[in-house]
């Protein structure tokens, strides 16, 4: 039998009993038809090869990430404590040292679940890989991290919850924003006071090819990281770039996200979007799960793959180049930036809308970056939303200093409940979470 | 009448049952090498004084096909592998002579890419230059459409001797398995062909017109005919053996941890709600992973034969028996020697079991009274252990659903079962260490021969279902239907009991013993766009696995290890 170069974790729980609705995208056949090719392949019997069930999360985990409104119990069902617990399982056997690499693919996926949550947004209810990382930070050390988001879709609930973290590096390529929900995911959202050019986006053309995504990984992507030198990568590993998938537009194929996984050589990988379920799904799977192991995956193809048909024109590969070029200056003069736009400032406000397209739910949000100069500094979210709710929630980030921890308290004990219909608190230093 | 054989490493037992109670018992040692002969002297050796024409059946348990893999006298086989995209497959290359073909078949059984004819007229020339009478046919998710299988099968037919296709073996999903399998199945079919031919000769001889069966790894039987076309699945009949002679002897509706302790190694078993555990894809043998079903076993290299030695200032116990206990004449010393020292155990020479204890307390600084307790109490830890570490990987194997995951059945045994020599001798330490009760039988000393008596026909099914494409099929039973938009997954398990009645009837059950079940079912709608086009459903069912009656001896209050466990306890004084 087949011998894995690095030994890797898989976590492989589709939910065959779970949906969103029986014929939305996010169904009980979404992992199907992978689950018969993985099996098929004989993936389960590869040495160094070891799956996992998921565990399951527990509210605690949730509230370390989210502001659920009104509550964890009333927002979530079992399905979401069972994705988030899979993540969980996989970086586990990662930090136990039980495997070198691990994939989870779970579902629902979570990249576009921000920290308030009213409900469902682009199949995302909790943000899976967030909800993973902040327990093994708990459980075991502050790591530092990279999230390279994969997904055809802006990632912007990863990017919301580690806007003003420096040390979650968060990398999101996405169709640009212009052409496809969310609509967010530009080149300015650049990062909070305390992590600016620490939040990185690259909007990409529809019809980027493996030679476009190659490019910009080996000349974006790739040398960030190496500046970074970041503990764990983890790939939010959305397959919605591929050249079948019927929500977006790009020519991505099995082979070229196997090669993606080869160079980006992520130590975690969390599946997320991709919903071409038989034509894609169980090809760029196998690819990620070959290229993790360090197995040779060149015989990986899709039946319908036409490597003429789905190449790049000239004018995108251009594109692409120029803005590589833009997007890893913008990097290299991050501290530039910050002294022009943020330096002495005493905070930050950021006021957008949100729009929760699965529920059909709208927010606006006023969020407050309170600058430290001892810590990253206090953050407070004013927000209201169309479904009745209006929210005050405060947040004392892992590395707060005394004085921010202090006043975080105070804050939330003079919030008059009158004027919000909650207020919440997460005080991350001591891992402490209430609501009142 | 029922005859249950079984051919151990150094003997054959027999046993003749009648209406649930053992009425004769054989245990003679194996002759020569020469397997036929050997079963048909047994045979007639219990036989003497018995009414033949009472005889219902005979069930064999074999080691026929296991000996030729594992002493390399397979004939050799010719593979035809159609691998397709994917995983890397030069590590299925495991004939005498490999063609790895072009074509491909997709996940949901659609034709992507044809055969090309031409290939397979230069495969049989190879073939035939190389004098190969055996072939193997393989196919990429050929349980999702074996026409590229039955197709290449017609084109080679009249050239050689026999030809196994992947997809008759199993309905389960696993490309490297099936191909194994197959070529196990290619390369034991001659061997086990002319061993069924000896003996259908000899009955004819004889004039006995009994129905012979043969036991499988899954602890059911199947026809001799059916095995003569499917030999691999009675490779590792063995412990399959073992543990439904346990589960005869003492049987139970509970969760049970059951053990075979023998001179070299220790079995370990268990039973579901009385059922017994299958390992989750297939067994191994020689390397090879199969998709044969088969009883979960897993053997340890601990016996009461295993020599012990002192490693830094511990007791260190097997893995290996260089021979037989220093009370009987052994090089090294022995947990039988510590039972024979203590007197729980009457065999050999017991000063020279004293001995040997004492030459190991020396190191330890034991008495040997405590030497030899203590050889007990740690072998007893290193089942427990081990067991602990089983049902723990048992019990987190991979879910799909979120019910299983939350509510899905886990082992948690009731009761202990053990047979083999020092079971009796180590039944009251591991009743203390697992906090169980443990049970002994009596009849343990061909236990083997009386499981294969109680085995019962065993067969399963894997239907599937797709209303978008019409398809109603099942790869292992060479079945395919049109079925129309409205099939229900109701309709679905009434044809897969159905298929599986009549295939067990054909194998030789007798409708009114054929318990068939569903296992597991799965509907699923597929989508496209936002719209139904249909279902895909997918059921297993299978002839209840267990026995195929009680024995009158099956009283666990009987067992109860009371015989011996006295004289344990006064030792311990
Ligand atoms: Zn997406
Ligand atoms: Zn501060």
């Amino acid at each position: 039998m087949i011998k894995a170069r690095n030994s890797l974790g898989l976590v492989f729980f589709p939910a065959f009993d779970w949906a969103i609705s029986p014929t939305h995208p996010e169904r009980e056949e979404r992992l199907l038809y992978t689950k018969d090719q993985l099996f098929e392949e004989g993936v389960e019997d590869i040495e160094g090869i070891q799956f996992y069930n998921p565990i399951i999360a527990n509210e605690k985990d949730i509230q370390r990430v989210h502001f659920c409104v009104p509550d964890v119990e009333s927002r979530l069902t079992k399905s979401h404590f069972i994705s988030a617990g899979g993540a969980i399982r996989a970086m586990e056997a990662k930090m136990k040292g039980e495997v070198d690499k691990a994939f989870a693919m779970v579902r629902p996926p979570g990249h576009h679940a921000q920290r308030v949550v009213y409900g469902d947004r682009g199949f995302c209810v909790i943000n899976v890989e967030a909800v993973m990382l902040e327990r093994i930070r708990q459980e075991y050390r502050d790591l530092r991290v990279a999230i390279i988001d994969t997904d055809c879709h802006h990632g912007d609930g990863t990017q919301d919850i580690y806007w003003n973290d420096k040390d979650t590096l968060f990398i999101s390529f996405h169709q640009d924003g212009r052409t496809l929900y969310p609509g967010t995911g530009f080149l300015d959202e650049f990062g909070g006071p305390a992590a600016y050019g620490y939040n990185i986006n690259i909007p990409l053309p529809a019809g980027t090819s493996d030679e476009g995504f190659l490019y910009l990984l080996d000349h974006v992507v790739l040398p960030i990281l190496e500046e970074y030198k970041p503990d764990i990568i983890i790939n939010s590993a959305g397959q919605d770039n591929h050249y079948t998938d019927p929500l977006t537009n790009m020519n991505f194929s099995a082979q070229g996200y196997a090669q993606l996984n080869s160079k980006l050589d992520p130590d975690i990988a969390i599946l997320e979007g991709g919903y071409s379920i038989e034509g894609a799904l169980p090809y760029v799977n196998l690819g990620i799960v070959l290229a993790m192991a360090g197995l040779d995956y060149s015989h990986v193809r899709e039946p319908d793959y036409n490597e003429e048909g789905l190449k790049q024109d000239k004018r995108t590969s251009e594109y692409i180049k120029e803005l590589s070029r833009h997007v890893y200056k913008r990097w290299e003069n991050r501290e530039e930036l910050w002294a022009k736009n943020i330096k002495g400032r005493e905070n930050v406000i950021l006021k957008r809308q949100v729009y929760y397209d699965t529920d059909g739910i709208l927010e606006t949000q006023r969020q407050n970056f309170i600058v430290c100069n001892k810590c990253s500094g206090l953050n407070t979210i004013d927000s209201q939303s169309d479904s009745g709710y209006h929210i005050y929630a405060i947040t004392i980030p892992r590395d707060g200093c005394p004085n921010c921890l202090d006043q975080g308290y105070r804050i939330y004990k003079n919030a008059s409940p009158g004027a919000y219909t909650d207020v919440y608190l997460q005080d991350r230093i001591n891992d402490h979470y209430c609501a009142k | 009448m029922i005859v249950g054989l079984d051919m151990g490493g150094t003997h054959i037992d027999g046993v003749i049952v009648s209406e649930g109670s053992i009425i004769d018992t054989i245990k003679t040692p194996r002759y020569a090498d020469d397997l036929f002969e050997s079963i048909w002297m047994t045979l007639e050796k219990l036989l003497m004084g018995h009414d033949i024409s009472k005889i219902k059946r005979i069930n064999l348990s074999t080691t026929v096909s296991t000996n030729a893999i594992v002493e390399g006298k397979t004939s050799p086989v010719g593979m035809i592998i159609q691998s397709g995209p994917g995983m890397p497959h030069d590590f299925l290359a495991c004939g005498c002579e490999n063609s790895f073909i072009s074509g491909y078949i997709d996940h949901r059984g659609k034709v992507v890419e044809d055969l090309k004819l031409e290939e397979i007229e230069d495969v049989k020339i190879k073939f035939k230059e190389k004098n190969i009478k055996s072939c193997a046919i393989v196919t990429k998710f050929s349980t999702r459409n074996f026409d590229h299988e039955l197709r290449i099968k017609d084109l080679l037919e009249d050239g050689f001797s026999h030809i196994t296709m992947g997809h008759t073996l199993s309905g389960r999903l696993n490309f490297p398995r099936r191909v194994f399998t197959s070529y196990l199945n290619a390369a034991t079919y001659h061997t086990f062909r002319d061993f069924s031919t000896s003996i259908q000769n000899a009955m004819e001889q004889k004039g006995a017109d009994i129905p012979l069966f043969i036991l499988k790894a899954d602890g059911g039987t199947t026809s001799l005919q059916e095995a003569g076309k499917k030999p691999v699945e009675t490779i590792l009949s063995g412990p399959a053996a073992s543990f439904m002679g346990l589960n005869a002897l003492l049987n139970t509706q509970k969760d049970a941890l059951l053990l075979d302790i023998g001179g070299t190694t220790t079995d370990i078993f268990f039973l579901a709600d009385g059922v017994p555990l299958f390992e989750p894809i297939g067994i191994e043998i020689h390397g090879y992973k199969t998709l044969i079903r088969a009883i979960y076993s897993f053997s340890i290299g601990l016996g009461g034969d295993s020599s012990i030695d002192i490693v830094n200032h511990e007791l260190k116990i097997g893995p290996k028996r260089h021979g037989p206990p220093y009370a009987l004449g052994g090089p090294k010393p022995t947990p039988s020697d510590a039972m024979i020292a203590l007197g729980l155990m009457e065999a050999g020479h017991r000063q020279m079991a004293i001995d040997a204890i004492k030459g190991l307390g020396k190191s330890l600084n034991l008495s040997v009274e405590d030497t030899a307790n203590k050889i007990l109490d740690t072998m007893s830890n290193m089942i427990k252990a081990k067991v602990d570490e089983l049902l723990v990987s048992i019990n987190s194997k991979p879910v799909y659903t979120v019910r299983e995951l939350l509510h899905g059945k886990k082992i948690e045994p009731q009761l202990i079962n053990i047979i083999g020599g020092p079971a009796n001798c180590l039944a009251a330490i591991l009743e203390k260490k697992f906090n169980l009760p443990c049970y002994c039988p009596r009849h343990y000393g061909v236990a083997n021969a009386i499981g294969a008596a109680m085995a019962k026909i065993t067969q399963d099914i894997t239907l599937l279902g797709d209303t978008s494409r019409g398809i109603l099929s099942s790869a292992e039973f060479g079945f395919q239907e049109r079925i129309s938009k409205d099939f229900t997954l109701e309709d679905m398990r009434s044809r897969a009991l159905e298929l599986l009645k009549r295939k067990a009837m054909e194998l030789g059950a007798k409708e009114d013993e054929i318990e068939a079940e569903i296992v597991e079912e799965s509907s699923f709608n597929m989508v496209d766009g936002f719209f139904t086009k249909g279902k895909n459903m997918r059921v297993e069912a299978q002839i209840r696995p267990g026995l195929a009656g009680d024995l009158l001896v099956a009283n666990p209050q009987e067992h109860k290890y009371s015989i011996k466990d006295d004289k344990y306890d006064q030792s311990k004084k």
